[in-house]
């Protein structure tokens, strides 16, 4: 076949690419396209009186708010406490988790023991113990983290433990085949290989710990995106309500994909 | 030279559940002299990987005993390399990483032994995979590495729980081949467990038939191919591979 025409066909392999490329233009497109429409209905019903403004607010008074919050109420300073609670919450979790899952791996004994304290822990709504918090270690940031721990750590215990006993366990007889003790089967096969189990236990985490902060903030707080919302609530400033919680939306989400990106470059790293 | 390095007196052991005791070994005894390869055939699920692990340390003997005697004269527990039946190589450790593991484990990481691990490497073709991922190499270089993972702790004795099993049946004959030139050439004493009465009668020196559980010694073969010092793979058309092969044919339908 001679190619005679200027625009030679294309071929499978470029096909392909172009396919694949206009997958994801729509994916991103359609993104938007809900993004400004959401946005547009939502100014267009305040604007028209289809929905009262006070109560639902609109696009263009969360933005007077912000500007508000901004320069007179120091939102800086409100999320930035929000935001450091939750890594702190978070990382205790992830440490605490590690340290008990991994007590619990080395004695079959005590995991079996611990067994029904931590189904009941974990199915307990952990809101209900935020009074008790509370009272015992007062209104402030010890109270706030420790409701952040709570909500987290059973689920992240359980799901640690589960992850550990999942390795093969021919893989630890390989350990004691070449010598090694139980803590060489815990450091060269069972926390190497559980890794997928601990990055996607902490991407739950995050979440976790973010909800835990604001039931914390809710009821203990003087500063925060939590206090921000009750505080809004109780003064019948709706607006400010949900400006923050389209700010707690956004830090969620930034808080997700920091964490899916360091998964993703331990993923890379190890070959995953 | 033929000393043994190895002798089980009278080995029995059972495998207790609360609904019953299910004995695994009887009775068993025999010895293995220093630079033999012994193989061990016997019924499926009569019980060999128990006695390997029993040999191995991983489980203690309920009756009778295990003795060791050293070249050195020492009555000491020797250094046992044992090799699973799939190769557990670690996809989050590169070949060289995980043909170290063994050194790491014991502390051993000396400058030599780290030679005599990259000398294997060379010896056997895998030098140029070192730096590779387990799942980037094909099953028989796997098996290949988890020798030399094996290896690499220098064993006095290799025990082999039916290391070809997991292959296929083409790439099963080229690493057995391989396999056992590698242990003939490093000297290495070997005790073998199989089902493969090709295998073990082109691989061993001597074949003991265990009974079906709870097994205990049916025999004792020794093995003299015509073909020695050949491959393994052209030992497998010695006039005397008939013979060998229908004796423990004989011996092993009567216990099924």
């Amino acid at each position: 076949m001679k190619h005679k025409k200027p625009k030679p066909e294309l071929t499978r392999q470029e096909e392909y690419v172009k396919k694949h490329r206009r997958y994801h233009h729509q994916i991103t497109w359609s993104r938007m396209i809900i993004f400004f429409l959401f946005i547009g209905l939502w100014e267009c019903s305040a604007n028209l009186g289809w929905i009262d403004s006070f109560f639902f607010s609109s696009p263009s008074r969360v933005i007077l708010c912000l500007k508000d919050l901004l320069l007179e109420k120091s939102l800086i300073s409100h999320i930035g406490i929000t935001f450091l609670e939750t890594l702190i919450s978070f990382l205790l979790v992830i440490g605490l988790g590690l340290l008990i899952a991994t007590l619990l791996w080395h004695s079959h004994k005590v995991s079996e023991i611990m067994e029904p304290y931590l189904v009941i822990l974990n199915s307990l709504p952990k809101s209900a113990l935020a009074p008790l918090f509370i009272v015992w270690l007062g209104t402030g940031t010890t109270t706030i983290i420790v409701a952040g721990i709570s909500v987290a750590i059973f689920g992240s215990i359980i799901s640690l433990y589960t992850g550990f006993k999942q390795v093969d366990g021919e893989k630890i007889t390989l350990i004691y085949t070449l010598g090694g003790t139980r803590k060489d089967a815990f450091c060269k096969v069972v926390l190497p290989g559980s890794i997928p189990t601990i990055l996607s236990t902490m991407k739950v985490n995050i979440g976790l710990a973010l909800v835990g902060v604001i039931i914390g903030e809710f009821l203990a707080a003087r500063r925060g995106l939590g206090y921000l919302i009750i505080y809004g609530s109780q003064v019948f400033q709706l607006d400010m309500v949900i400006t923050s919680i389209l700010l707690l939306c956004i830090m969620a989400f930034g808080l997700y994909k920091a964490i899916q990106f360091a998964e993703h470059k331990m993923k890379v790293q190890l070959k995953l | 030279m033929k000393s043994p390095i190895l002798t089980l007196k009278n080995i029995g052991f059972s495998y207790h559940s609360i609904q019953a005791q299910t004995p695994a070994l009887h009775n068993i005894s025999f010895h293995i002299n220093e630079g033999e390869f012994v193989a061990v055939v016997g019924p499926s699920g009569c019980g060999k990987s128990t006695l390997l692990s029993i040999i191995a340390g991983l489980l203690a003997p309920e009756e009778g005993t295990i003795s060791f005697s050293n070249p050195d004269g020492s009555l000491a527990y020797p250094r046992v390399g044992y090799m699973l039946q799939r190769d557990h190589l670690f996809e989050w450790r590169t070949i060289y990483q995980n043909a170290i593991l063994g050194l790491e484990i014991g502390k051993k990481m000396t400058e030599e032994n780290r030679q005599y691990v990259l000398q294997l490497l060379e010896d056997y073709d895998l030098l140029p995979f070192k730096d590779k991922r387990p799942s980037e190499l094909s099953g028989g270089m796997k098996q290949r590495a988890a020798l030399i993972r094996t290896l690499a702790t220098n064993p006095q004795l290799l025990l082999l729980d039916e290391p070809f099993s997991a292959l296929d049946y083409q790439t099963r004959l080229n690493v057995s081949a391989d396999i056992c030139r590698i242990i003939r050439s490093q000297k290495k004493t070997a005790l073998l467990i199989t089902h493969d009465l090709s295998e073990a009668i082109s691989l061993a020196d001597r074949i003991i038939v265990l009974t079906k559980r709870p097994a205990t010694v049916k025999m004792e073969v020794d093995i003299h191919l015509t073909i020695q010092g050949e491959s393994s793979l052209a030992a497998r058309n010695a006039p005397e591979f008939q013979y060998y092969f229908n004796l423990l044919w004989e011996a092993l339908s009567n216990e099924a």
